[in-house]
């Protein structure tokens, strides 16, 4: 969703200067190392995401950021200016806390005040600046009250007041929707993207929920034990998986491993375990040879599921039996399982309200998918 | 659960609270006794009282009690909420186990032992016992009242209200003393009142570093009581009592409220 919002890349042009930049940044806890000789480029005005599983590092590197931490080795260079030896409170960047983190003893306004008072802002303009702030996030209300009188999505909005209040170069946000409930935690995500458009800040969110991460930004890095995996577009991310971790960490996927067969009009050939005939694969970029190993990705709802037997000569041809049937509404998944035991995870859009004799319980059915709807992951 | 009170969590109130509190309110009562005679009620009368601030010697020692209070609460205070944040703070620094300990070694070390250590180091630094040797002991006894009642808030402190305060362009000092020093501020005036109150009714460690000059209430009231019960006392100890009372409820009125605010 995010890439398609608007045309902004300047990650693929290669005059453009990048705001921040990790140079291969190590950070070490005693033996424990939480960030690996990392290396990355962030641009002014992306909505950028650290999106990895807990204890990934992406916290530390955001913490390395906003000066909370030191990095063991490499560099972080934010503009011109380099950030090594710079206190937290000198630098250009403010941080959105996961607990909000809002002064109990202060009230709203003297919260979103607190960052302005300290860069001796004249009164008058510092009740001006508040004004704006919490007509931007809709609390111009609650200015009086006290955080603890405060819903957990007002608090969240008043952090995010704080942290916008001083206009920083760069807003960091740690898992900033993870205490609201899902109806909220959309909205909010919406809000949030339409307030860093307006802006036009440079927004960096740390999360752990990929459907955030795929909602709001514009590129995401997928961390895994210190090291960024990929750093794409949502779209890519989501179709060009680089990595098995990626594929089975970001959206549901089916996972065939096999061996290469060979190549044929450009078509990959991969043989299974799951069908008599090869899988043909469709997935150009990948340089493989004969005889390797490789691990295929389909995801459920690119699978087609039908009763009757596909033409002959159809490729990608699996069948099984029907396991389980979840509705959701929107989507139904069936789960398939296969002769050789595996089950596959097979999604249907319910276009239409209703259907004359669906797919039931136990029946034999045929699972196909194209081409290109794999992708080949060498293990 | 059961809420309602049955007879036998009535009598066992009742008992329990009766033991604890019975020699006090006698105490209490007899403080208002016309009669000169300690043990027989002749009525009641507000004499005592008045004798008592008409006695310059007992009046005295009441206002050097205050004097020293007051002053070795602060400087605990100070100490203990110092102690505080390096245990709290300062990670994990090679002894802390010992220095933690012995931070605590003052509430269980016997108060005699306490005062007569104290009185032989004062002696071996020829230091004139009066005044300032009864402050500075009280200092050392209850600065571990403070540490602990501070410590334990501040183990419950959210530091990434520190780490906001930072961010958003504080330094360090100015954090502490705008967003650190506010919160935890109901645990220190606790620990302050708890301090004070230990040291107005300490008599052990008293009596070991008191000199000529300086004599404490409790002292006077023992070696008063030594020359036979007089009323007077009574209402002296009265007195004393209503002060402490008031010192321990509103520590731990304080202590609670800053629970509840950090709950919510």
């Amino acid at each position: 969703m995010g890439a398609v919002r608007r045309a902004f890349a300047p990650w693929s042009n290669p005059d453009a200067k990048p705001l921040i930049r990790f140079d291969n940044v190590t950070k070490r806890f005693g033996d424990a190392v939480a960030v690996d000789h990392l290396s990355l480029n962030i641009f002014e005005g992306e909505f950028f995401c650290l999106l990895g599983p807990s204890g990934c590092g992406k916290t530390t590197l955001m913490r390395m950021l906003a000066g909370f931490e030191t990095p063991s080795e490499g560099t972080i260079t934010l503009g011109d200016q380099s950030l090594a030896g710079v206190p937290p409170y000198r630098r250009p960047v403010n941080m959105m806390f996961q607990s909000c983190a809002l002064f109990p003893h202060m009230s709203v306004e003297k919260n979103i005040a607190f960052g302005l008072k300290q860069d001796g802002m004249p009164k008058d303009q510092i009740a001006e600046r508040v004004g704006e702030m919490l007509r931007l996030v809709q609390l111009e209300k609650l200015a009086r009250r006290y955080p603890s009188q405060l819903s957990g999505g007002q608090r969240q909005r008043v952090a995010l007041a704080r942290a916008l209040a001083k206009k920083p170069k760069v807003l960091l946000l740690d898992e900033p929707l993870g205490a609201l409930d899902k109806k909220l935690r959309e909205e909010t995500q919406f809000e949030l993207m339409d307030i860093q458009h307006e802006l036009g800040m440079t927004f960096v969110v740390v999360t752990h929920d990929q459907e955030e991460a795929m909602t709001m930004a514009d590129r995401i890095a997928v961390m895994d034990h210190g090291r960024i995996v990929q750093v794409a577009t949502p779209g890519e991310i989501y179709e060009q998986p680089k990595t098995r971790f990626i594929a089975e960490f970001v959206g549901d996927v089916n996972i065939l491993e096999g061996h290469v067969q060979g190549q044929e009009n450009g078509l990959w050939r991969v043989q299974t375990g799951y069908a008599q005939a090869p899988l043909t694969i469709d997935d150009p970029d990948e340089v493989l040879h004969s005889g390797q190993a490789v691990a295929i990705a389909v995801r459920p709802e690119k699978m087609v599921i039908q009763r009757d037997p596909p033409r002959t000569g159809a490729l990608n041809v699996l069948t099984g039996e029907v396991w389980d049937i979840g509705y959701l509404g929107d989507w139904t998944v069936y789960r398939v399982k296969l002769a050789t035991g595996e089950i596959l995870r097979v999604t249907r859009a319910n276009a239409s309200r209703f259907v004359e004799n669906p797919i039931d319980w136990d029946e034999q059915v045929y699972v196909t998918f194209a081409p290109d709807a794999a992708v080949i992951l060498a293990e | 659960m059961n809420r309602r009170l049955s007879l036998f969590n009535v009598t066992s109130l009742v008992i329990g609270f009766a033991f604890l509190y019975l020699p006090i309110l006698l105490l209490v009562i007899y403080s208002f006794n016309a009669s000169r005679l300690v043990t027989v009620w002749g009525g009641f009368s507000t004499q005592w009282y008045g004798a008592l601030f008409r006695n310059q010697a007992l009046m005295e020692a009441a206002w050097v009690t205050l004097r020293i209070a007051l002053l070795s609460a602060t400087l605990a205070t100070v100490l203990g909420t110092l102690a505080a944040l390096a245990l709290t703070r300062y990670g994990r620094f090679p002894g802390r186990t010992l220095f933690t300990g012995m931070v605590y070694a003052p509430m269980v070390m016997p108060e005699v032992i306490t005062g007569l250590s104290l009185l032989l180091f004062f002696v071996a630094i020829d230091l004139d016992r009066g005044f300032w040797t009864i402050t500075l002991a009280h200092t050392t006894l209850t600065m571990c009242f403070v540490t602990v009642v501070v410590q334990s808030r501040l183990m419950t402190f959210d530091r990434s209200l520190e780490e906001a305060a930072m961010d958003l362009g504080a330094p360090p000092l100015r954090t502490f003393f705008s967003v650190t020093l506010p919160l935890i501020a109901p645990s220190i005036v606790a620990g302050f009142l708890l301090a004070f109150t230990l040291s107005m009714d300490d008599l052990v460690i008293a009596s070991f570093n008191a000199g000529p000059g300086a004599t404490t209430l409790p002292i006077k009231i023992y070696s008063q009581v030594r020359l036979g019960l007089s009323p007077e006392v009574n209402a002296a100890s009265t007195i004393l009592i209503g002060i402490v009372t008031l010192g321990v409820i509103s520590a731990t009125l304080l202590s609670k409220r800053s629970v509840l605010r950090k709950a919510h």
